[in-house]
């Protein structure tokens, strides 16, 4: 099939910018997915580098390294940078990319509105790490923001509300496009039931943004006003309730877990079907599910406040909702299990971290299960029992789930194959010590080691010390990947249109690197 | 059931860790499981895990056993040709009901744990905790010891905590004034805070109950041994919050009938004598016993505050200007602000003494001496 | 070719976006100088708020540009349809979040409050009743009333939504004159609703003693209608562009898109006037 027409008129590139001025003013996808992927992987590096100082004031008992409100504001920025700044934009740099691709458009739906999602991140990313050096330091209260303690702090916070807003308009921006691009701009004959699975994610996970990101957007505007203007959203002397603040974070909170987990989701599902050399198995109970998922995501959000005092009703609907989201996920983690299923399974890089995300992220889901568990989840809320479920479906989970896509990718983007000894080293690597790091936080959090605290009992020394030094190495491992890519941006083997031979999907119709502009005439979908 | 699991728990973890070739492990015994309950509802809760982690453990080893012999035997490096089959209606149908029905085996007892946890109806003794940034009260308000209260905290000394001294066996988990209560007794404890949201939390007895300013919340337990147990402080509450240890002493209702008694006698003392008149250096040697158990988190020992967070004392301007201004500052503190109103958790005494103290230290030389009586007369 | 070209609409590079971020960026830091009582802040705000401004007439005529030289087919139209649905969405979702405090303190806090154990051992003399500003709360101050200005209001949206409407069958059967009539009238309502809210605004604080401080009654009154106010502005000042645009000979029967998303967002800011009328108003 002859996709690519690169017979485009002379006139749409008369004025192309060179230089940074083409990165600022680009209007093209795949240059403004660039652009996200790298700025999210810089953004990893500097969350990462904070959860170093974490794992490092952990290393032993006693306080070594940071003082005690320095801690606090390190775990709250490690935290919104790595979901705000890190995995989010990795995988609306994956939608840049791959969207027009996958579904035959042209572009964006809103090109230029695609530049200005990504040109407001960099501001909010820098608002959020400057403020570490405002008077009084960053937000010390857990990326949670929990009132009165947010009330309290002082100018840091202001800056990670105004740094919330933006990341709100840009996400939402972002979702706008991505929604009315994959509504709108399919090729002709390309139905929503023959999408490619990574695409149906984003249009769900895109409109649960649209539904959450102002929600968080108005919880901080009351935090704003509760902190500046005299308003009583949040204290019970004015007739408010510092719980209210739970409520709508959460309402927005635990949907934000499926934006993450979604799009990560559906980059397993390019992958696993392509190695197996199979169809995905089940595709209409998979977007079914994916739906149902987003769906229940809203009505679950106060199983992160079992122990807030809510009435017991409330305790026993949240607990059987929270439960019943097993139900959907279980069925995508045995879709791809049954999809693998008498293939005919090779193991390259990307195979393997879709691997690593399906036995890891499972396990983190099951930790999500005894959480739901009303009264083991008073045992256990705010142990490092919750710290160890969120790495399992964060780090194993999205994380390895974009470095998954990334492998995968990578051909089409740059027009090289990586090195595949070297992605498999950096795949071990990070399974080995993921584990070492976080598994034994769950016993941490067993025998009732709080999160968020600098300092901790004897106890569970030993515990900690295998996490850090299980945490130096996996971070000292991602190293590798940023040298195995920009390796591959300098050379290596050519690839070919069909990087992985037969690898199901638009994007694989064209050459390798992707042209600057595909698919300006819509491609024919069988 | 409940041996089995710790035994494979156990084994699985000691396989994974024994891997990991550690230099200077010490000697301490590797907890894998909550701490061994010693309440009704913390003994349900205990068994309630157990539970759900064998049938997520099953479920986990059944579907990866699956997937790791389709990895093996599936292999193409094998030759394995793919088939074609991409859906399956009675199998997906299954999946979908299976699972369904596992969660509703686990929601029967999972049901029954949290209306045991949540009954705190007929308590024996009620005890109302109250979270402060970063300490715990106690108020014994019905039942055997009505009327006795007392602040509660943190006892490891500073310098075990900076590493200039070995650190003791409850390093962190110890404090100067534990609750106490009887064995077997129902105990209702009523949870609230001062400033910002604490979280008062009791693995051994099953409960966790948030501490919320401007609201009543409960929790109930019935301990059944005697023991001392430690927990910490569950919600981030600033700066100290790693630094606020809950310690319960269950002891036999003889040995609780007579703290009671000491506890009462202990308060009269410390009442004081509100129209003594103090002589400065007395004064400022006790302010400074108060300001070290009060303040110094946040304003230091040197009274330079943290820059940006704490302001300073030393040369501040209400430590060092009029009387009045200092006065109603501690007594009513600054809303909005990490600065509490101490006039609740203080006698006139400590008040008076403590300002004293912040009058005469460090830079600041005022020479004024503030009596008892005046902060008598400046509470409203 | 240029029939498929026209299919689809992809712009050049565009400066416009880098120059809404700096503007952000100005607005955004100079909003936490200010709030923080650094001097430099509302001049930043300021600054930012001009480059915003001229950053919005550049890339919105641009758009028109586009728009008016038949760049944009029918596909394009069915974007921007898409797009701004999904705008109002996430409108829609944002005043959820305060109207759910309102339904929560209401419904939750305040009753909480005064529960039993909280009265016997926090506020002995606090009754469970909407309006409330409070247990810490000492003043007396009155709620504000349905039906004086706000049944007005009411009425004067309500009709501006009529007189919209009007204009728009105006533009579709191409009699300009109803088009620009029904417009000027919307746009008299709508500022005519402005002017009622700020003499309300105004009476609250001077004779009600109704401020943003008093309690949660106060908080959740004055954000909710202030946030719509604000959008009933933004909506005005659309509208008056579009009024321009009229006057200059823009949009076509089958054609205007612009005047169609504006009307959506107008008819969504009635909406949310009718919840708040009988949310916070009335009940
Ligand atoms: C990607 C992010 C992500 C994902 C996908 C999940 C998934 C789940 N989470 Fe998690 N969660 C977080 C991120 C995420 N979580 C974060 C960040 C926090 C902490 C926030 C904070 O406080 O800072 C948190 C906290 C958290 C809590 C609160 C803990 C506490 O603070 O006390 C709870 C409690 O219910 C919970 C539950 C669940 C459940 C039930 C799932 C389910 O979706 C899991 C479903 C999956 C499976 C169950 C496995 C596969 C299924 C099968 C193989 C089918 C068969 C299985 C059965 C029938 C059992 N999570
Ligand atoms: C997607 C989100 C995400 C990701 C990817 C991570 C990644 C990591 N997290 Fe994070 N984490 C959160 C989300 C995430 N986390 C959240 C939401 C919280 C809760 C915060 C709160 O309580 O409010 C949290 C809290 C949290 C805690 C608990 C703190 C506390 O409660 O006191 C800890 C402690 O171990 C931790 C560790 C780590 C580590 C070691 C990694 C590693 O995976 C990171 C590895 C990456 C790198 C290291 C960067 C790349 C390498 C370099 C820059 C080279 C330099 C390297 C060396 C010097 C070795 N995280
Ligand atoms: C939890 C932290 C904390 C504790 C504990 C604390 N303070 Fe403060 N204090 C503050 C903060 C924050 C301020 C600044 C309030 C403001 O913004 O004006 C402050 C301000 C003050 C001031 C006014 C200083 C000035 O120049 O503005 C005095 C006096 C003071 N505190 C005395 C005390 C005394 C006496 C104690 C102990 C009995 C104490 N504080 C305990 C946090 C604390
Ligand atoms: Cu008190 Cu944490
Ligand atoms: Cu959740």
């Amino acid at each position: 099939m002859e996709a690519v027409h690169d017979h485009h008129a002379a006139d749409h590139d008369h004025h192309q910018p060179s230089g940074l001025m083409r990165w600022i003013t680009t209007t093209n996808h795949k240059d403004i997915g660039t652009m996200y992927l790298w700025f999210s992987f810089i953004m990893f590096m500097v969350g990462g580098a904070m959860s170093m100082v974490i794992r490092a004031e952990l290393f032993e008992p006693g306080l070594q390294f940071i003082s005690p409100e320095r801690y606090n504001q390190m775990i709250t920025l490690h935290a919104l940078i790595m979901v705000f700044g890190a995995i989010m934009p990795a995988f609306v740099g994956f939608a840049n990319w791959m969207i027009p691709l996958q579904i035959g458009a042209p572009d964006m739906a809103f090109a230029r509105m695609n530049n200005w999602s990504f040109w407001i991140l960099p501001v909010a990313g820098s608002m959020l790490v400057g403020s570490l050096l405002a008077p009084g330091g960053a937000a010390g209260t857990g990326w949670t923001l929990y009132p009165p303690l947010s009330v309290q702090s002082g100018m840091g916070m202001d800056m990670a509300i105004f740094g919330i807003h933006l990341l709100g308009m840009s996400s939402i921006m972002g979702s706008i496009n991505i929604i009315t691009t994959i509504l709108n701009l399919r090729a002709p004959g390309m139905t929503l039931m023959k999408m490619p699975l990574f695409s149906w994610t984003w249009l769900i996970t895109a409109y649960l943004l649209i539904a959450v990101m102002p929600v968080l957007a108005g919880a901080v505007t009351m935090l704003l006003t509760d902190r500046h203007f005299g308003t009583s959203f949040f204290s019970a002397a004015g007739g408010g309730d510092p719980v209210l603040f739970q409520h709508i974070f959460w309402f927005f909170g635990h949907p934000e877990v499926y934006i993450i987990a979604l799009p990560a989701f559906g980059v397993i599902s390019e992958v696993i079907p392509a190695f197996s050399r199979k169809p995905i198995f089940g595709y209409a109970s998979m977007v079914y599910a994916i739906a149902s998922i987003a769906i229940i995501s809203f009505f679950v959000w106060a199983h992160h406040m079992y122990v807030t005092g809510i009435p017991l009703t409330g305790q026993l609907y949240f607990m059987y909702a929270t439960m019943l989201i097993a139900v959907p996920t279980g069925v995508k983690v045995f879709n791809w299990v049954a999809t693998m299923w008498r293939g005919s399974l090779s193991f390259e890089t990307p195979m393997l971290f879709a691997l690593g995300f399906l036995f890891l992220f499972t396990l983190g889901g099951f930790s999500g299960l005894v959480l739901a568990i009303t009264a083991v989840d008073v045992q256990l809320q705010d142990t490092y029992y919750v710290v160890a479920h969120f790495h399992y479906v964060m780090v194993a989970g999205a994380l390895f789930s974009a470095y998954a896509g990334a492998y995968y990718w990578l051909p089409k983007w740059t027009g090289h194959m990586y090195n595949e000894t070297l992605g498999k080293w950096h795949f071990w690597l990070s399974l080995i010590f993921f584990n070492m790091t976080f598994f034994v936080q769950h016993f941490l959090g067993l025998a009732g080691m709080p999160r968020r605290i600098p300092d901790y009992a004897l106890q569970f020394a030993d515990f900690n010390r295998i996490s850090s030094l299980g945490a130096f190495g996996f971070g000292l491992s991602q190293l590798l990947f940023l040298y195995i890519v920009i390796k591959t941006i300098k050379g290596g083997k050519k690839a070919e249109a069909n990087a992985w031979g037969d690898a199901p999907g638009l994007e694989w119709t064209v050459p390798s690197p992707a042209p600057h502009h595909t698919f300006e005439v819509p491609p024919v979908i069988k | 059931m409940n041996v089995t699991m710790n035994t494979l728990v156990k084994w699985l973890s000691a396989t994974a860790l024994g891997l990991m070739l550690l230099p200077g492990t010490a000697s301490a015994a590797w907890q894998l499981n909550l701490s061994p309950p010693v309440s009704h509802a913390g003994f349900v809760a205990y068994e309630l895990h157990n539970f759900m982690t064998l049938i997520c453990l099953v479920i986990f080893i059944g579907v990866f056993a699956v997937l790791g012999y389709s990895l093996y035997a599936h292999r193409k490096s094998k030759g394995h040709k793919a088939a074609g089959f991409h859906e399956n209606l009675a199998v997906e149908i299954a999946w979908i009901a299976v699972p369904f029905v596992i969660l509703v085996v686990m929601a029967v007892p999972a049901t029954k744990a949290l209306l045991d946890l949540r009954d705190a109806s007929e308590p024996d003794i009620t005890i109302k905790a109250t979270g402060y940034q970063w300490k715990w009260g106690y108020d014994y308000l019905k039942g055997d010891g009505e009327g006795v209260h007392f602040m509660s905290v943190l006892a490891t000394p500073r310098d075990q905590i900076e590493g200039k001294e070995p650190k003791g066996e409850h390093y962190l988990l110890e404090v100067d004034n534990p609750v106490v209560v009887p064995v077997n007794k129902k105990v209702r404890i009523l949870t609230t805070a001062n400033d910002v949201i604490h979280s008062w939390s009791m693995q051994e007895f099953g409960i966790k109950q948030d501490a919320v300013p401007g609201f009543i919340r409960d929790a109930a337990f019935k301990a059944e041994k005697e023991g001392t147990y430690r927990g910490q402080c569950s919600e981030l509450c600033g700066k100290d919050h790693g630094f606020m240890p809950i310690v319960v002493e269950v002891v036999s209702a003889e040995k609780y009938a007579a703290w009671v008694d000491e506890q009462k006698k202990k308060m009269a003392a410390a009442m004081g004598d509100p129209n003594k008149v103090w002589t400065l250096d007395e004064m400022k040697a006790y302010g400074e016993k108060v300001y070290t158990t009060n303040c110094v988190a946040c304003h230091q020992a040197n009274g330079k505050g943290i820059p940006g967070a704490f302001p300073a004392l030393d040369g501040s301007k209400i430590a060092t200007g009029p009387n009045a201004d200092h006065i109603n500052r501690v007594l009513n503190g600054k809303t909005g602000t990490a600065m509490a109103a101490f006039g609740n958790q203080l006698s006139d005494t400590d008040i008076a003494a403590v300002i004293t103290y912040e009058r005469n230290s460090w830079g600041n030389k005022t020479g004024d001496l503030i009596q008892p009586a005046e902060i008598k007369a400046a509470r409203k | 070719m240029s029939q498929q070209a026209s299919r689809y609409f992809v712009p050049q590079p565009s400066h416009w976006p880098i120059i809404g971020s700096l503007a952000l960026a100005l607005m955004g830091a100079g909003a936490v100088m200010w709030v923080n009582k650094v001097a430099a802040g509302p001049y930043s705000v300021a600054a930012g708020f001009c480059v915003l401004v001229y950053m919005l007439f550049g890339w919105f005529g641009t758009v028109i540009r586009e728009s008016e030289g038949g760049k944009y087919s029918k596909l394009v139209d069915g974007s921007f349809r898409w797009g701004m649905s999904w705008f109002i969405f996430s409108e829609v979702m944002f005043f959820a979040a305060f109207f759910g405090a309102l339904f929560y303190t209401r419904t939750l806090s305040v009753p909480d409050l005064a529960s039993a154990d909280n009265l016997g051992l926090l506020y002995p003399h606090f009754s469970d009743m909407w309006p409330s500003a409070g247990p810490g709360f000492k003043d007396k101050f009155t709620p504000m009333a349905a039906w004086g200005i706000p049944a007005i209001n009411t009425l004067l949206l309500l009709s501006s939504g009529a007189t919209l409407t009007w204009a728009h069958w105006g533009l579709l059967k191409n009699k300009r004159a109803q088009l620009t009539i029904g417009l000027i009238l919307t746009i008299l309502l709508g500022v005519t609703f402005i002017y009622l809210q700020a003499t309300e605004y105004a009476e609250a604080y001077s004779h009600l003693n109704l401020k943003l401080t008093t309690g949660v009654y106060g908080s959740t009154f004055f954000m909710l209608t202030g946030f719509h106010g604000f959008h009933v502005t933004l909506g005005a000042t659309m509208l008056t562009v579009i009024l321009f645009r009229v006057m200059s000979g823009h949009f076509k029967p089958d054609h205007h898109f612009a005047f169609e998303a504006v009307a959506w967002y107008w008819h969504f800011v009635d909406v949310v006037w009718l919840l708040l009328f009988v949310l916070v108003y009335w009940l």
